[in-house]
């Protein structure tokens, strides 16, 4: 078998059993960014030369029989939002074009304990704020099921070469649905874990209260597998989670809805809603049901006001965590030509470096957060998402999980929402709750809309450290409907057979 | 920055139009090892930018951790300021650009602070004064900017600015006056009073090592005025870069004449930054507050907030040493001293050194002559404070004990003294390798008397004839033969027997 096609928990077992090499493993992930790259653009840098350390090293821990981490050989794609040693970091911006990090990001360096080979960075909206990686300094990534649309964002980067076959695996952040729409929209697996399941130490920031690092596969168990092996407590990270990681992989492995009880939120559909991915959507329900799990319609009333809460807690944080960014200790510095103070050069830095999204968040945050106006925008904002929290624990005494459609269309053409941001925003309608209540979903491919015939994503949403519950209901999703078709479903993405 | 000079009325002419309101906004570097948010070390005058790491340069994606030492550290200053801890507080981000704040915003606490609501009693001339304590609360330093070139030292000016991380992320605590009121012509002294006996309660605490000189404590002024009988408050100034007790009472001092003067003139007072200056004792403008910036405070989103135990509190006060205050009170009855007296040994900064030599077995009356007496005086030659000349209190409590012992006379111990400020070793070592000891060998000092008495045969006849006093002479004259290592009392009593 072709080692791209393989899944990650397939690699793990050939490289085990001594079928194939890391070096090999590697190789042939990065020949094929080499063959479709310049296509998807999933990639701001490739990591070629430290790659294949990596792999060598693996490799030769093998053969001497020194302990070997989870991954050992498994070729990761990492969101240029996590800082690296070694490989740029930019976070999609020109603002730190040309930085290299002088350390780890408690992930890369799990990732790197668990011996997953770092293949490259992933572009990325810029700072991760948009859902569609035209947001990115760098220029798009394109989607592999229609290279003319978006592959979603912000972390696209990722999602797109992961169902590209350019690694078998991939890490986001998730801030407002970040990682998830993404998934639902490239027909992969993307995970959100408990806010402060996953740590955001060298994670650069884009909100503080939001942003939670995630796992894309091309299958839930692959998923799974990246998930445990990034989470856990970090003493790094004050809003780290103490507690045991969640039994992801069992519970991917178990895949067993029957006895469950499900809860379809109503809130999440309806106007604005592509008909092709509710239809799907409700095929899917239909389906859990069928495998045992009991079924019920749950209300959310508050989530309907998460969209606009999102847009003022997140800008916000944003305008705060963004102020470093001054051309002083690093990245771009723009007029120091000696007769400009330190101030001058500051905003003509920030001018030049910043994109216009970047920008209107920045200017909307310092807004909000401004004395006189705190009150009335931070501040109520901040009881909606008690309200919203409220609606998930009211949920969540009634049923186990929540499900929604993942995104309330399918990905949109390159260009068409790029003028118009409250466009582009609803892409995250569905994935915003769950961020602001800090709580665990993940989107899980269920077939192909039946208007555009592209990807759609089944979102599963459930209490704070129970992310195993999700891979449960999802791993049964998958095994059922990919019995259904016959095959994988990526396997009918046709974007690079040309 | 403002050139004119200030208009100014003197101060008994100010005082007696208006009633002056104060507040003091004191910064403490607290001593921890390690900075408030990360692991990098404290250690003051070190290579610049050698005590830093991703997370106290801000760098993207470093995140900020708890120093529970500080916190520690504050409950501990909260509850010696007699304040309620809160059991549930947040901290809060502070935005503003600046090249020495690697962030541009620092993490500080806005309306949750830890500590709220306490006191702390200040004694000035003619009584107590209870100070009123706002809000003890903890934040983060900033880096320190050098401006080189230029004439002020400040940014404006300046042809090129360097920057030192290593102070950013030490942990500061910021106490916070409430306005003290009626202290009229007191103000300045009061200001200068409360200052002192807070930096002597923070040093008792050990939570800091309150430094003004290295910057270690710092203190801002709020000075306004009320004409009298208006009972309208004034617009208040803020005054900044006071690094002295002795500024403290200037700054104050000097903002009520030039405010005065300015009110007298029909003007109205500007809320604003001013700079004090050590060498003229002058304020002049800084920024405006009222183009002020807004420092869009929000809860730090990047740490959870702290929620000290009751029981760590209790614990924590249970563990309080004993404050100046009370300590003053129970060494004033032990030692038997007037106020003055105790005031004396405070303003010489005896008062722990007295202690610890009484601790260490000497009387309080003794501890006291030898370090307001010869010690003062050599701190004096040396330019330095008592706690800066190199003698422990303890080889001070021996040099007193060999002279209750007799085995050292005044004049001997006073040579001990200086061979151990010389670094010779302890009193013991000194006495022995100098051969320091009082000359108790009864025949040699007999045999010295009887010389003494040949020599001044018409000094012994008068002493024959009763005139007891003339003893001094044969004494000194004994002592000269011994080298003054006699014990001058034996000496006398030797010759008045054998002349007896």
């Amino acid at each position: 078998m072709e080692l791209t096609r393989m899944t990650a928990a397939e690699l793990i077992a050939a490289l085990a059993g001594g079928e194939v090499s890391a070096t090999e493993v590697t190789q042939a992930h990065l020949d094929r960014i080499t063959a479709v790259d310049d296509r998807v653009h999933a990639f701001l840098h490739v990591a070629a030369d430290s790659a294949l350390a990596q792999a060598a090293e693996v490799d030769d821990k093998r053969r001497t029989g020194a302990e070997l981490g989870p991954l050992a050989g498994v070729p990761v794609a990492v969101k240029d939002v996590f800082t690296t040693l070694g490989l740029p970091t930019t976070c999609g911006s020109r603002i730190l074009d040309g930085w290299h990090p002088p350390y780890d990001a408690t992930i890369t360096q799990r990732l790197k304990q668990a011996g997953a080979i770092i293949i490259g960075k992933t572009n990325m909206d810029e700072f991760a704020m948009g859902s569609s990686t035209e947001n990115s300094a760098f220029g798009p990534s394109h989607n592999p099921w229609d290279l003319a649309r978006v592959p979603g964002g912000s972390s696209g980067g990722s999602a797109a070469a992961v169902a590209a076959y350019e690694a078998p695996l991939g890490i986001g952040t998730d801030t407002g649905g970040s990682i998830r729409q993404p998934a639902a929209v490239c027909g992969v697996v993307g995970t959100k874990p408990t806010y402060g399941g996953s740590s955001r130490y060298g994670v650069v920031a884009f909100a503080s209260s939001l942003d939670t690092p995630g796992p894309f596969g091309r299958t839930v168990l692959d998923a799974a597998l990246l998930h445990e092996a990034i989470s856990g407590h970090d003493p790094m990270d004050s809003t780290s989670i103490d507690a045991p990681v969640p039994p992801v992989v069992a519970a991917a492995r178990e895949a067993d809805v029957s006895g469950m009880r499900i809860g379809v939120v109503t809130d999440l559909s309806g106007d604005g809603y592509q008909p092709g991915v509710l239809s799907r959507f409700a095929e899917a329900v239909e389906l859990l049901e069928s495998l045992g799990a009991k079924v019920t319609e749950v209300s959310c009333p508050h989530f309907k006001y998460a969209l606009p809460a999102y847009y003022l807690i997140a800008p916000s944080e944003a305008s705060s965590n963004l102020a470093r960014f001054d051309a002083m200790r690093y990245g771009l510095r723009v007029g120091d030509d000696g007769t400009r103070d330190a101030e001058e050069v500051m905003a003509l830095t920030r001018e030049a470096g910043f994109g216009a999204e970047v920008k209107r968040r920045i200017i909307l945050g310092a807004y909000a957060l401004s004395s006189g106006y705190y009150d009335a925008y931070y501040g109520k904002a901040q009881q909606v998402r008690t309200l919203i929290i409220r609606d998930f624990d009211a949920a969540f005494g009634q049923v186990d999980v929540l499900v929604s459609p993942s995104t309330p269309t399918t990905a949109f053409p390159i260009g068409e929402r790029a003028d118009n941001p409250m466009a582009m925003y609803l892409a995250d309608l569905c994935t915003i709750p769950s961020d602001l209540a800090g709580n665990a979903a993940i989107s899980v491919p269920c077939g192909l809309a039946t208007d555009d015939g592209l990807p759609v994503g089944l979102q599963v949403m459930a209490p704070a450290l129970a992310d195993d519950r999700l891979y449960r209901v999802a791993a049964a999703v998958e095994t059922a409907l990919t019995g259904r078709w016959g095959q994988p479903l990526l396997s009918q993405a046709k974007g690079l057979d040309r | 920055m403002t050139t004119t000079t200030d208009m100014l009325v003197p101060f008994a002419a100010a005082i007696e139009r208006y009633e002056p309101l104060i507040g003091l906004e004191t910064h403490v570097e607290l001593g921890t090892r390690t900075k408030m948010f990360c692991a990098c070390t404290t250690t003051f005058g070190a290579e610049p930018n050698s005590q830093v790491c991703p997370v106290c340069l801000g760098l993207p994606g470093s995140l900020p951790v708890v120093n529970r030492t500080a916190i520690e550290y504050a409950i501990r200053i909260g509850l010696a300021l007699n304040c309620s801890i809160a059991s549930w507080c947040r901290f809060a981000r502070k935005n503003y650009f600046y090249p020495d704040m690697p962030k541009n915003f620092q993490i500080s606490q806005y309306d949750e602070p830890l500590c709220t609501d306490g006191w702390l009693d200040v004694t000035v001339e003619g009584g107590t004064i209870r100070v009123g304590i706002e809000r003890v609360h903890l934040e983060e330093d900033t880096g320190k900017s050098l401006h080189m070139g230029g004439a002020t030292g400040r940014i404006h000016g300046a042809d090129y600015s360097l920057v030192d991380y290593n102070r950013a992320g030490i942990p500061l605590v910021e106490i916070v006056t409430k306005p003290i009121e009626a202290a009229g012509a007191n103000a300045p002294e009061v200001a200068r009073v409360y200052v002192t006996e807070l930096r002597d309660l923070l040093r008792s605490l050990r939570v800091s090592d309150v430094r003004m000189e290295e910057g270690s404590l710092r203190c801002d002024v709020n000075t306004s005025l009320s004409p009298r009988g208006s009972g309208v408050w004034g617009t208040r100034t803020e005054t900044k870069n006071v690094n002295s007790l002795r500024s403290v009472e200037r700054a104050v001092r000097f903002e009520i004449e030039r405010q005065a003067a300015v009110l007298d003139a029909g003007g109205r007072v500007i809320q604003e930054t001013r700079h004090f200056h050590e060498n003229t004792g002058t304020t002049t403008s800084g920024r405006s507050k009222e183009e002020a910036q807004d420092y869009r405070y929000f809860p730090e989103p990047d740490l959870v907030p702290v929620a000290p135990s009751r029981d760590w509190v209790e614990q924590i006060r249970a563990e309080l040493p004993e404050l100046p205050a009370a300590r003053w009170t129970r060494l004033q009855a032990e030692w038997a001293l007037s106020e003055a007296d105790m005031t004396a040994l405070r303003n010489a900064g005896a008062l722990d050194l007295v202690a610890e030599t009484v601790a260490a077995g000497a009387s309080p009356s003794d501890a006291r002559k030898w370090w307001l007496g010869e010690l003062a005086r050599r701190a004096n030659e040396a330019g330095t404070d008592l706690a800066g000349l190199s003698i422990e209190p303890a080889e001070v409590a021996r040099v007193a004990e060999l002279v209750v012992q007799g085995a050292l006379n005044d004049q001997l111990a006073r040579q001990v003294l200086d061979r151990v400020l010389a670094g010779e070793g302890t009193p013991d070592e000194v006495v022995a390798a100098r051969g320091l000891a009082v000359v108790s060998d009864e025949g040699a000092l007999t045999a010295a008397v009887e010389a003494a008495i040949a020599a001044n045969p018409d000094v012994a006849a008068r002493i024959r004839d009763g005139k007891v006093n003339a003893a001094g002479v044969l004494v000194g004259a004994v002592m000269k033969a011994t080298g003054r290592k006699a014990d001058a009392t034996r000496v006398r009593e030797l010759i008045l027997d054998r002349l007896s």
